[in-house]
């Protein structure tokens, strides 16, 4: 049995305080495997791991990829290109195909939100939301945390600044809810059109004004913009976005010597960090790819199966 | 051919009918209503608490024939209609090709008068293709049998087509049908711009998307004086517009669906459900209240399904992709039945008026009245009997609903079209 509540991490809101605190925890200890010079664990050998990911995403695939491969298990990508569902099969079709090969584990990535709910609903085994549509990204969220709880300790009380598009973000869809439910105080800070239609679901207060609001804040999470997509997102111009919302040395000089700044990647730079500033100290955007894989191995290692002891055994 | 109902709790409120009665019919005609009438021959059908009314009509419908037969066609459509209680329906033009000239009116009308259940009217396009351009052919598809016109599916998004519509309109006089939807501000939205769409992530559409393309139209109505109805209607804004187009003396009604009526947003909660999926989508409680207001003060004239058959494989996708609509033919009454007549808070004087002569004024047909003398389409409802909303003990050929697994109390038990039984006791008659 999973000590884990939820069989499946579809949404944020799937993992409880406990199942939260037990991740994190988890993670540490694989923290510390990875920089052994061996980091491979026997722990899911046999195990078979699908990564659906139809929606092309180097960087969280990869990732996902290194955890299952460190922990032994079997894992089998399925990029969009090369996908059946190309060839007009539907994602119930897929999932139905998939869960007659008795895989044990399958992580899927999707251009439209609410997809790995079918998945999860036909298929057997546990279904792990890599990233869907505009509506979350769970396990970015988890490393997110992690990275957070790794300099500060803990997570309440802070003040986090998402900073962007947060409307079209499924990074801010579940970091946003995850950080309120866990104490922070969540500040949205974009153009009005950047914004969802009810911020407050999600957790956050709202601010226009990084300037106004800079020097306030522990965090400061830069959420990539689509540049290409520049003028659908709701901004006249890339250089307008930068001008009234770059993490710069000007406004670095504002935030506190101990702050951290975070972006989910690939940066832009010069768009929402400027160029200097994504090497400075503060900026913990490496820290996040590297807990990236400790937390993706442990939400696995505890989806099948594992307790938090077996982890270092 | 005699037919005599017995007992049955008659109502027709055009003539101030309200009471047990019996009715005979002859020849499709009906020849008396009174007390202990009898007949020397025929069939005698005991109505003991039955309710009989002026058969229903659903006036937006979407029969899928011809080009999408696969969802549904006019034989399985129409017996939908008739299990649910319609004598008649109107089916809306977005068939392919779609019904924007005589010849594919012509089609309806006799694949109609071969295979359907129950009385049929087509509505033409207003714009050819239902491309929101060109003028269709009006004149010649009124005389093929169209009886009102609708680019239902899209909306006209051009202002200047839609006054050359109804200016064009209402020579004959035509209703037009709008489905109120300004484009530029729904974009890919697919659910109500809200809480929900902010939760779920999916692209939203505000309310005010209907409102603004409505109330264009009903400044274009006031202008030409071209009769207008608006389609499912969904939002408090648009109650609001019509509720003072009303005040003003503008010739225009609306509609408002069960699902509209009954469901909100917040009925999606997580599930991403496609059955939920509608266009115009489920709004919020403001809006439904708003709706339910809008129907009682006679805001709303009248309840229409927008019945939308769609095949398995078009529903069970992502929600973004998923084909928008519920099916509804053979809920609506029962809905409206359990939910609004047995909790009083309308009867069925106004159940007529909503669901059978409003919808048939709108589009400027004869409405049925039970009189010595009417012809014989009449609607025969079981208040008592219960049943719980399943897919696979359909007509319809579709199997979404937004009401699966509902249970619901009271159903049409017979439907008599030119006094033939074309429902016997909750069976459509072959
Ligand atoms: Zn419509
Ligand atoms: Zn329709």
């Amino acid at each position: 049995m999973s000590p884990l509540s939820s069989k499946h991490l579809l949404e944020i809101e799937d993992f409880n305080h406990d199942d939260i605190e037990l991740v994190l925890e988890t993670a540490r200890s694989f923290a510390e495997i990875n920089e052994r010079s061996i980091k491979k664990l026997p722990t899911l050998r046999g195990r078979t791991i699908i990564n659906l990911f139809l929606e092309p995403s180097t960087r969280t695939r990869t990732s996902f990829e290194i955890a299952s491969k460190r922990l032994s298990a079997d894992a089998v990508n399925m990029a969009g290109s090369s996908s059946s569902t190309v060839k007009g099969e539907s994602l119930k079709d897929t999932a139905q195909t998939l869960s007659a090969m008795s895989c044990d584990l399958a992580i899927i990535r999707h251009k439209f939100s609410g997809a790995p709910r079918i998945l999860a609903e036909n298929m057997d085994c546990h279904v792990i939301n890599g990233g869907d549509g505009i509506h979350q990204h769970p396990t970015q969220t988890l490393l997110d945390l992690f990275t957070i709880r790794e300099r500060f300790g803990s997570i309440k009380g802070k003040t986090v600044g998402i900073v962007g598009d947060i409307l079209h973000s499924r990074v801010a869809g579940s970091l946003a809810p995850a950080l309120n439910s866990l104490g922070a105080r969540v500040v949205f800070i974009a153009p009005p059109t950047m914004l969802p239609a009810r911020p407050d679901i999600l957790g956050g207060e709202v601010v226009y004004s990084l300037d106004d609001i800079v020097s306030e804040l522990d965090i400061v999470y830069l959420l990539r913009i689509q540049a290409e997509r520049a003028s659908k997102i709701g901004v006249p111009s890339l250089r307008e976005y930068s001008n009234l919302y770059c993490m710069d040395a000007r406004r670095a000089k504002k935030l506190s010597k101990n702050a951290l700044i975070m972006h989910p990647g690939p940066m832009n730079r010069g768009v929402e960090i400027s160029s200097d500033l994504a090497d400075d100290p503060r900026t913990a955007v490496l820290d996040q790819v590297t807990s990236g894989v400790a937390v993706r191995m442990a939400i696995m290692y505890l989806m099948l199966g594992g307790d938090s002891n077996g982890a270092t055994a | 051919m005699a037919l005599l109902l017995k007992g049955g709790r008659v109502i027709d409120p055009k003539v101030d009918l309200d009471g047990i009665y019996d009715v005979v019919i002859r020849d499709g005609v009906i020849q008396e209503i009174g007390s202990d009438l009898s007949i020397p021959k025929g069939v005698t059908c005991d109505c003991t608490g039955r309710i009989i009314l002026p058969g229903l009509f659903d006036m937006h419908t979407h029969l899928r024939e011809p080009g999408y037969e696969y969802k549904e066609d006019i034989e399985s459509g129409t017996r939908a209609a008739v299990k649910g209680g319609f004598t008649g329906i109107a089916c809306m033009p977005n068939t392919h090709p779609v019904a924007d000239n005589s010849s594919v009116i012509d089609f309806i009308k006799k694949k109609a008068a071969q295979s359907a259940h129950c009385r049929v009217y087509p509505i033409g396009a207003i714009t050819k293709n239902l491309e929101g351009e060109d003028l269709t052919e009006m004149a010649d598809m009124l005389s093929a049998g169209a009886v009102a016109f609708s680019d239902d599916g899209k909306g006209i998004q051009n202002a200047g087509v839609m006054r050359q519509a109804m200016d064009y309109a209402k020579m004959f006089p035509a209703t037009l049908i709008a489905h109120e939807e300004d484009k530029s501000l729904v974009g890919s939205g697919c659910v109500n711009e809200g809480p929900i769409s902010t939760k779920l992530g999916l692209p939203g559409q505000p309310g005010i998307s209907e409102t603004i393309a409505a109330q264009r139209d009903i400044e274009l109505c006031d202008l030409t004086g071209c009769r207008l109805h608006v389609a499912h209607v969904s939002s408090y804004h648009t109650v609001d517009a019509l509720r003072d187009a009303k005040k003003r003396g503008i010739p225009v009604t609306a509609e408002v669906t069960p699902h509209h009526l009954l469901l909100t947003e917040d009925d999606l909660s997580t599930t991403y459900d496609t059955n939920l999926k509608m266009n115009p989508p489920l709004r919020s409680k403001e809006d439904r209240a708003a709706l339910i207001e809008g129907l009682l003060d006679g805001t709303i004239d009248c309840i229409a399904s927008d019945h939308a058959p769609h095949a398995p494989h078009e529903k069970e996708r992502e929600f973004e992709r998923a084909a928008y609509g519920t099916t509804g033919l053979e809920t609506s009454l029962s809905l409206m039945l359990t939910h609004f007549v047995a909790k009083g808070i309308f009867g069925y004087g106004t159940l007529v008026e909503k669901m059978s002569d409003a919808p048939r004024r709108a589009l400027g047909i004869d409405t049925v009245t039970i009189e010595k003398g009417s012809c014989a389409d009449l609607t025969i409802i079981d208040p008592n009997y219960s049943f719980i909303v399943d897919t696979d003990e359909r007509e319809s050929k579709a199997r979404n609903s937004a009401f699966v697994g509902w249970e619901l109390t009271g159903r049409a038990s017979d439907v008599l079209i030119a006094g033939y039984f074309k429902m016997r006791d909750g069976e459509v008659v072959e």
